[in-house]
């Protein structure tokens, strides 16, 4: 996995035509992947991309690289074996939020328990898209679909809590329209060594049109949202006057300016910190009473499964050079027969 | 040595170690079935265990019992009823009793036939044998559990600890009634315990009290001696079917040079596969515990996806979780070996006992047409011949193969000759070469098997997409083209359908003119033959063909099956595989003999069903 040459992001587009709905999403989605594989410089041939089965598990297909588009739910599972197997490989997984948190949640909390290096794209538009219109885990509780005609009485998964609940160390978040944003955590998440799960909030424009538009609407997303960069003040607002605080347990949003509240009272993010408390509180801004994080929340680097794995399979080769079976099976307890 | 004139020779005996299931009588039947074959004797054995790993003391359900049959001649099975029983405590008494003879020679611990063992055991009376009607035994009545007290009373340990080298004491006297020097048992515990010198004291010390005891005081049985067989020269080692296919595993990567992926989750009685190949990472080989079964196959699918030779193991009902994932290597055409352990079912069934009940959901087990290779190991030993083979048709063929193995084989063992690599045809991964680049698609095929090519990533210019949906035959992008599907679906069975080229015809052993046919598959073996070798002995007419691929069948199969008069299926389940038969090949009516019981079949069982069908 080597970051040595320039690419550009036609580079990584396969012959295939895109067959999303116009106005879909995951078209933004699939431009920011391209142009940081680009940016990353590791060839189309060292890079695998793995998907499950949904709208957004199509993108393999568009993309000019080793690809498979596998079965519902089990992307993180294939993808384990991928990196697993062959950890040079820059590995990518797409999913979305029925196949990653609802048919794959097993896998998903597994995949981000072991710290596979592997970059998961979760493409989160709050909806059952090829199947038409059902709710899904991440539906709001109320939501009214096809399969909820009364309206869902059931929580919804925040994705970045799951994360963080099954140990995760890096989880960012960002907008479908936000190509800046999306690019910058992508490559984060790719140079990132460890699993790395990307929340990107996308609109389905058929069946959940406007589902972050509280959101991404360009009127109000600068007060409702945060991108929080690590070492910068947690600084938002169409002015940029706004801030957050700690208040006891809690975090507050605050306006630099009143109250006697100066710049240097605001949180400096720390995506490094190990411990998750804080992250976690981030994570969980919804964008009413606090505003919706977006960038990088937590990474943290430990211990990766693919390469500690590997370590052990070099250290045990190096104790008995070119062994083989023949050899090994010398050691059991035998007997001649002459 | 004991009373010489009292010594018999003999060519067969089958030995059956019984006890709570913390008695240790796996560890003491599997020293027994080592030592007997260090000394050239054949051995076929089999535990019989309870799903429980410790039940109440000296209650039926916790009876744990290992068999061991050892001859002077070719031993085929682990025998039908034992001619020795060793039973630590009442309840294994009489939880055996149906698995002895008549005359058989029983040794117990008396110490445990006291009112309460009694009572655990359910008996009504005080005399047990009298009440099961054991009338014709021959009883060796040992105060075990108060000589192995004395011998260690001087030691550290405590009175738990103490009691636990009983099953040392049974070696001992067997070791005595075998006529099997005790030094040499003595050199296998020093190997086994070798970490743990306090326990292996003591196990040695009541292990000669126990050989002392019998020849001390000349208990009332004849000593027995069984002669060398005559074993092909060679070096041997005791294996289990499970370490037969890990290690069979192991060699295909060897011989392919494909470094080996095991993606597994625990499940008896499959586990032991993942456990060996966890430790072999020093041969580079991986293998992930998945978080469930349908893991354990996916990583594997993505291990094959990066050019490992992949394979993952499994029992029946993780078979039926892994089908999903099975169904996208037959549609992306990529290697992967599936090893189904079968065990009763259905459901969680009966997980420590065997059967062959799998058949069909190896078979068919898949949404859509979803052909693949399914085929069996017949001996604990040859697994590693099958699994090797089920690597080689998996790689060469780019197709997921099912190796159907069962609790027998699995945990029975056999005398193994360590095998040379050099005798084992070579595997030749399909991979793309440079010269196909310009034109290359991933459902592009060679034309001498229908098999597609293998392009890995890390190949530059072979950056291809694959995956669970239709693929057009000549573009291989998306397609839900009519024709094009009936042509895919025609293009994937053909491809199996042309591996009956590459596999060996069906063999006939036994009677070439018989006038019944014997028929069954995978780990029967051991049992059919013996029946045929017996019949035949009898002046009957029996031929045997035993298969080890099933899907496709050998190209002789119609061809054997339509020679004889009378044709008998007979296998662990309510007839799968003759079912498959008459679907396969027009105009044939076999047979059954079917049994579901969770134990292998008897010899006598199936002797006495053919004699049936022979007069009828």
């Amino acid at each position: 996995m080597m970051e040595n040459k320039t690419y550009t992001p036609a580079e990584f587009k396969s012959d295939q035509d895109v067959r999303w709905c116009p106005g879909c999403g995951d078209y933004a989605i699939l431009n920011s992947i391209q142009k940081t594989m680009a940016e990353l410089g590791v060839a189309p041939h060292q890079t695998a991309v793995i998907s499950g089965i949904g709208c957004s598990s199509r993108l393999p297909y568009y993309i000019n690289s080793y690809g498979m588009h596998t079965i519902h739910g089990r992307a993180a599972a294939i993808a384990t074996g991928v990196k697993t197997a062959n950890p040079e490989l820059m590995v990518w997984m797409v999913t979305g939020d029925g196949d990653c948190l609802a048919i794959g949640g097993n896998h998903f909390i597994h995949a981000v328990r072991r710290n596979v290096n592997i970059n998961i794209i979760l493409v989160n538009n709050e909806i059952y898209g090829l199947t038409k219109g059902q709710y899904s885990p991440t539906s709001k509780m109320g939501f009214v679909s096809k399969t909820s005609p009364f309206g869902t009485v059931e929580e919804p998964f925040r994705p970045a809590q799951l994360t963080f609940g099954a140990r995760g160390d890096f989880f960012a978040r960002t907008l479908d329209i936000d190509l800046k944003t999306s690019q910058e955590v992508m490559l984060a998440a790719a140079r990132h060594p460890g699993c790395s799960v990307v929340e990107a909030l996308t609109n389905c424009v058929i069946f959940n049109d406007g589902t972050h538009k509280s959101l991404s609407d360009k009127d109000f997303r600068a007060d409702r949202t945060i991108v929080l960069r690590h070492g910068q003040p947690m600084i938002y607002g169409k002015n940029q006057d706004k801030g957050l605080i700690i208040d006891g347990f809690d975090l507050k949003a605050v306006t630099i300016g009143e109250n006697g509240i100066t710049e240097k009272d605001i949180l400096v993010h720390d995506a490094h910190c190990e411990d998750r408390t804080l992250h976690f509180k981030l994570g969980n801004m919804t964008g009413l009473d606090l505003p919706k994080a977006m960038g990088v929340i937590r990474a943290v680097e430990a211990s990766v499964y693919d390469q500690a794995l590997e370590q052990q399979v070099t250290d045990a080769k190096a104790k008995y050079p070119n062994r083989k079976l023949g050899d090994f099976l010398k050691t059991l307890e035998t007997w001649e027969i002459s | 040595m004991s009373d010489t004139a009292k010594m018999t020779s003999l060519e067969k005996v089958v030995i059956r170690f019984s006890g709570d299931s913390g008695d240790g009588m796996q560890l003491t039947g599997s020293l027994f079935s080592n030592l007997s074959a260090i000394y050239g004797n054949e051995i076929a054995t089999f535990p019989d265990f309870p799903s429980e790993i410790r039940a109440p003391q000296g209650s039926l359900s916790g009876v744990s019992g290992y068999q061991v049959h050892v001859g002077s001649t070719k031993i085929y099975t682990p025998g039908d009823l034992a001619d020795v029983l060793i039973a630590m405590n009442p309840a294994a008494l009489k939880v055996n009793k149906k698995h002895i003879k008549p005359n058989a020679i029983v040794i117990i611990d008396e110490d445990t036939f006291d009112k309460t063992g009694l009572g655990k055991a359910h008996f009504k009376t005080e005399n047990p044998f009298l009440e099961l009607g054991m009338t014709g035994i021959q009883l060796i009545s040992a105060p075990i559990s108060t000589m192995v007290k004395a011998s260690l009373s001087e030691s550290e340990m405590d009175g738990k600890s103490i009691l636990r080298s009983k099953n040392m004491f049974a070696l001992g006297l067997l070791c005595w009634l075998f006529n099997i020097p005790v030094d040499t048992a003595m050199h296998l515990l020093d190997n086994k315990f070798k970490k743990k010198p306090a326990i292996l004291n003591a196990n040695l010390k009541v292990l000669v009290d126990g050989y002392n005891f019998g020849n001390n005081t000349h208990a009332s049985v004849s000593t027995y001696h069984i002669d060398a067989t005559d074993m092909p020269k060679g070096t041997y080692t005791d294996v289990k079917g499970n370490q037969a296919t890990a290690y069979g595993l192991i060699a295909a990567s060897e011989k392919s040079g494909l470094p080996l992926f095991l993606g597994s989750y625990p499940i008896t009685p499959a586990t032991e596969i993942l456990q060996e190949l966890a430790a072999r990472k020093d041969m580079g080989v991986k293998t992930i515990q998945a978080e469930d079964e349908i893991a354990g196959v996916c990583t594997a699918i993505g291990a094959s996806f990066t050019g490992h030779l992949a394979a993952t193991s499994t029992s029946g009902p993780g078979l039926a979780l892994k089908s999903e994932a099975i169904g996208l290597a037959v549609m992306a055409e990529l290697p992967l070996v599936v090893v189904d352990v079968q065990r009763g079912g259905p459901s969680t069934g009966l997980p420590t006992k065997t059967e062959q009940s799998d058949l069909y959901q190896a078979l068919y087990g898949r949404n859509g047409e979803s052909p693949c290779v399914v085929m069996a190991a017949s001996t604990p030993a040859n697994c590693f011949d099958y699994a090797y083979m089920a690597s080689k048709l998996a790689v060469e063929h780019m197709t997921p193969v099912i190796l159907l193995t069962d609790g027998f084989l699995a945990n029975g063992s056999s005398a193994w000759r360590l095998p040379d690599l050099d005798n084992f045809p070579a595997i030749v991964p399909p991979f793309v070469h440079a010269d196909m680049q310009a034109t290359w698609k991933p459902y592009f095929r060679n034309p001498e098997n229908g098999s597609r090519y293998w392009a890995i990533p890390g190949m530059e210019g072979f950056e291809h997409r694959i995956g669970g949906l239709e693929k057009d035959h000549c573009t291989s992008a998306i397609s839900t083209d009519a024709k094009n599907h009936q042509r895919m679906t025609d293009l994937r069975q053909a491809k199996i359908n042309r591996i009956a080229d590459v596999i060996p015809t069906l063999e006939v052993q036994g009677t070439p003119d018989a006038d019944l046919l014997l028929v069954g598959w995978g780990g029967t073996f051991g049992h059919l033959y013996s029946a045929v070798e017996e019949l035949n002995a009898e002046g009957y007419k029996i031929a045997l063909a035993h298969f080890n691929y099933i899907s496709p069948l050998p190209r002789n199969t119609e061809e054997v099956l339509k020679r004889f008069p009378k044709v008998l299926v007979c296998e662990l389940n309510m007839g799968q595989f003759a079912g498959y038969l008459r679907s396969k090949i027009a105009g044939i009516a076999p047979l059954q003999f079917n049994k579901v019981e969770g134990q292998p079949f008897m010899v006598e069982e199936i002797k006495d069903y053919v004699k049936s069908m022979i007069n009828a």
